[in-house]
C-alpha cells in the first residue's frame, strides 16, 4: 500500500544528498558556493534556478565532479562519491548540455553508444540499445541511426543528446540549460518529451534553468538559488508560487504570478472532448457520417499507432473519397502532462482553437479547445482576487 | 633536354624515387614530432606562444646555413640531410596543430569529460579527430616547402634530385650542365604536385564525412 500517488511511480533514481558542498576559486574573496546542504529524493525532477552567477551551473557540475568541490561531501543513494575516480563517476551520471554537445565526426548511433562502448558491453548489445534509445526519445533508428549530427535540427539533436545521456542507463541524470537554444515551439515539445520520458523511467534528473516557466512545468520540486548557491527556497513550484519565501523569490518568479498558474495546471487536469477519430484510407463517406451524427464539425485522422496525423473538417473529408493519409506538419499537437500555457502557446502559433492532445507512445487521447483554456483562466484569476 | 632525359632516366628516376622517399618518411616523422609537441603545448596559453614563435623564427633560419652548421657534429652523408628537412617540416605540422587542438568546441571537450571520458581518450576521440583537417592543412605546407629543401640537401650528399641540381649548376656553362639543372628542378615541381593531389584524397579518406566541408 503506498501512501501517495507520487509513490506509484516507476523510480530507477537514487537519491543524491550534499552535505556543505563548497567551491573557492583562487583570488576571490567569496566562494562561488558556499556550503551547500540539500537532499534530492530518488526519482525526483529537481530544477535549480537563480540569476545567473549565483553559482547553480557549478553546484550542478560538482555532482559529476566535472568541477572538483574545494569542501564537503556528496552522497548518491548511501555511497560518499566525492573520492571517486571522477571518469568512472560519470559513467553512471548521464550529462546533457545545450544544444546536446554531439560529437559532430561520429553518427548519431556512435554518439548514443559511447558510454556503453566505454563500459564494455559488446556490440550487438550496444546495437539494441542505441535503437532502443533513439526511439524512446522519438527518432526512427532507421533513419536516424548513420546520419551526422549537422544533418539533424536542433531539436532532434538535443534529442539524440539525451538519448546518450540514457544510454548506460545511469540513476541520475544532470541537465544544463539543455532546452536554451532551440526556439519556443521545439522547446516545448522537447519538455512534454523530458516529461513523457520521466515518466517511463523515474530518474533522480537535476535541470538547470534560468526559465522559471520551465521549472515551474518539469520540476517536482524547485531550489532557487541566490548569490553563492545560497539556497533561499527548496519547495514544489505551487508552494513557491503561493507563498514566496522571500521579496527576492517573489522578484524573480515575476508579476504575472497569477497568470503562471495556468503553468501549473496540465492538459491532463482539464476534461478533454473525445473527438470522432478516423484511420487513413477509411471510406470518407462513413465518416462523414459517424461525424454528423456525433454533431462533430472536425475529425482527427489517425495512423495505424493511433497517432495524430491531421485534423481536416467534415466539409473537407466529404471532397474526399478515402480518408487521406497526409501528414499535415503544423498540427496543433501537446501531450498530456503539457501545460495550459503550452497549449494556449500552440493554439495562438497554429492558428487554430484548439489542440490534438496526445498520450503514452504519442496516441490521441483527446482535443482541447480554447474556450476551456479561457475558462481555466477565469476560474485561477476568480480564485486569487478570492 | 629531351635526349638528356631518356639517356639518364634509369638515374633521374632513382634520384626521383629517393627524394619522394626522403620527404615522405620526414614528414611523417615530422607530423608525429609536431603533433605530439602540440599536444603537450595547446592547453597552456604561454607554452602555445612558444611553439607559434619557435615555428615563425624557425622558418627564417636560411637552409643552406642549417644544413651548413650541422655538418660539424654529423659531418657528410643522410643523417644532417633528414634531421633539417624533419626540423623545417616539423614548424608547420607544430603550428597547425596547435591553432586546431585550441579550435576545438570547448563545450565538447566538457561534453567528452561529462560523460566519463579520460583526458586520453577525449584528446584521442574528440580533439584530434576534429583538429585533423586543420593539421592535415600544415601536412601539406610541409610537403611543399621541404620537396625544395631537400634538394638543398644534396649540398651535405644528402640522396635526391638535388645532386642533378648542384652538379649542374658547378659546372654551368659545360656539357649538359644547364639540362641537369632545369630537369632536376622541373621533376622536383612536378613531384610536389603529385604528393599535393596524394594528400588531399588522404584527407578525403581520413577525415569524417560529419565535419567535412
Amino acid at each position: 500500500m503506498s501512501e501517495t500517488v507520487t509513490d506509484q511511480r516507476t523510480v530507477s533514481g537514487v537519491s543524491i544528498r550534499l552535505e556543505g558542498v563548497t567551491k573557492r576559486y583562487p583570488g576571490q574573496r567569496t566562494p562561488a558556493v558556499d556550503s551547500v546542504d540539500l537532499e534530492i529524493a530518488a526519482g525526483e525532477t529537481v530544477m535549480f534556478v537563480g540569476p545567473s552567477g549565483c553559482g547553480k551551473t557549478t553546484l550542478l557540475k560538482m555532482l559529476n565532479r566535472l568541477i572538483e568541490p574545494s569542501g564537503g561531501k556528496i552522497f548518491l543513494g548511501d555511497e560518499d562519491v566525492t573520492g571517486q575516480d571522477p571518469d568512472r563517476l560519470r559513467r553512471r551520471i548521464g550529462y546533457v548540455i545545450q544544444a546536446g554537445g554531439l560529437f559532430p565526426h561520429m553518427t548519431v548511433g556512435t554518439n548514443v553508444g559511447l558510454v556503453p562502448g566505454m563500459l564494455g558491453w559488446d556490440r550487438a548489445r550496444i546495437a539494441e540499445r542505441t535503437d532502443e534509445l533513439l526511439d524512446l526519445v522519438g527518432l526512427d533508428p532507421e533513419v536516424y541511426r548513420d546520419r551526422y549530427p549537422k544533418e539533424l535540427s536542433g531539436g532532434q539533436q538535443q534529442r539524440v543528446g539525451v538519448a546518450r545521456a540514457l544510454a548506460a542507463d545511469p540513476p541520475v541524470l544532470l541537465m544544463d540549460e539543455p532546452f536554451g537554444a532551440v526556439d519556443p515551439i521545439t522547446r516545448q515539445r522537447l519538455q512534454d518529451e523530458l516529461l513523457r520520458i520521466q515518466e517511463e523511467l523515474g530518474k533522480t534528473i537535476v535541470f538547470v534553468t534560468h526559465d522559471f516557466d520551465e521549472a515551474v512545468k518539469l520540476g517536482d520540486k524547485i531550489v532557487v538559488f541566490d548569490v553563492g548557491a545560497r539556497v533561499v527556497q527548496y519547495d514544489t513550484p505551487e508552494a513557491i508560487l503561493a507563498e514566496p519565501a522571500e521579496d527576492y523569490v517573489a522578484d524573480f518568479v515575476g508579476a504575472g504570478a497569477t497568470l503562471k498558474q495556468l503553468t501549473l495546471t496540465r492538459v491532463s487536469d482539464t476534461e478533454l472532448h473525445t473527438p470522432v477519430t478516423a484511420a487513413v484510407g477509411e471510406d470518407s463517406a462513413a465518416v462523414v457520417a459517424r461525424a454528423e451524427e456525433a454533431g462533430e464539425r472536425y475529425v482527427v485522422v489517425v495512423d495505424g499507432r493511433g497517432r495524430p496525423v491531421s485534423w481536416p473538417s467534415v466539409a473537407e473529408l466529404s471532397r474526399t473519397t478515402s480518408v487521406p493519409g497526409t501528414r499535415d506538419d503544423r498540427l496543433p499537437v501537446v501531450g498530456l502532462r503539457s501545460t495550459l500555457n503550452d497549449a494556449l502557446d500552440t493554439m495562438l502559433a497554429a492558428s487554430q482553437g484548439g489542440v490534438v492532445v496526445t498520450g503514452r507512445r504519442d496516441a490521441v487521447a483527446g482535443v482541447l479547445v480554447v474556450e476551456q483554456v479561457m475558462a481555466a483562466i477565469q476560474s485561477t484569476r476568480s480564485e486569487v482576487r478570492g | 633536354m629531351w635526349q638528356y632525359l631518356v639517356d639518364r632516366r634509369e638515374l633521374i628516376a632513382f634520384q626521383a624515387y629517393q627524394h619522394v622517399s626522403l620527404v615522405v618518411q620526414c614528414v611523417l616523422l615530422a607530423t608525429v614530432i609536431g603533433v605530439g609537441l602540440a599536444v603537450l603545448a595547446y592547453r597552456s596559453p604561454r607554452i602555445t606562444g612558444l611553439a607559434n614563435g619557435v615555428s615563425a623564427v624557425g622558418l627564417t633560419i636560411p637552409s643552406f646555413a642549417l644544413l651548413g652548421l650541422l655538418l660539424a657534429p654529423f659531418g657528410f652523408g643522410i643523417t644532417p640531410a633528414v634531421i633539417a628537412v624533419v626540423f623545417y617540416a616539423a614548424l608547420p605540422v607544430l603550428r597547425n596543430a596547435v591553432v586546431g587542438l585550441a579550435g576545438v568546441d570547448q563545450s565538447l571537450v566538457e561534453s567528452a569529460r561529462g560523460i566519463g571520458m579520460s583526458r586520453w581518450a577525449t584528446l584521442r576521440r574528440v580533439e584530434l579527430p576534429l583538429a585533423w583537417p586543420v593539421i592535415l592543412a600544415g601536412v601539406r605546407v610541409s610537403t611543399q616547402m621541404v620537396m625544395g629543401i631537400a634538394a638543398v640537401a644534396a649540398y651535405v650528399l644528402g640522396p635526391g634530385l638535388g645532386s642533378l641540381i648542384f652538379s649542374g649548376l658547378s659546372r654551368l656553362g659545360g656539357a649538359n650542365a644547364l639540362n641537369a639543372t632545369l630537369v632536376g628542378t622541373i621533376a622536383i615541381v612536378l613531384l610536389a604536385l603529385v604528393l599535393d593531389v596524394v594528400l588531399v584524397v588522404v584527407g578525403r579518406l581520413t577525415t569524417s564525412r560529419g565535419i567535412r566541408v
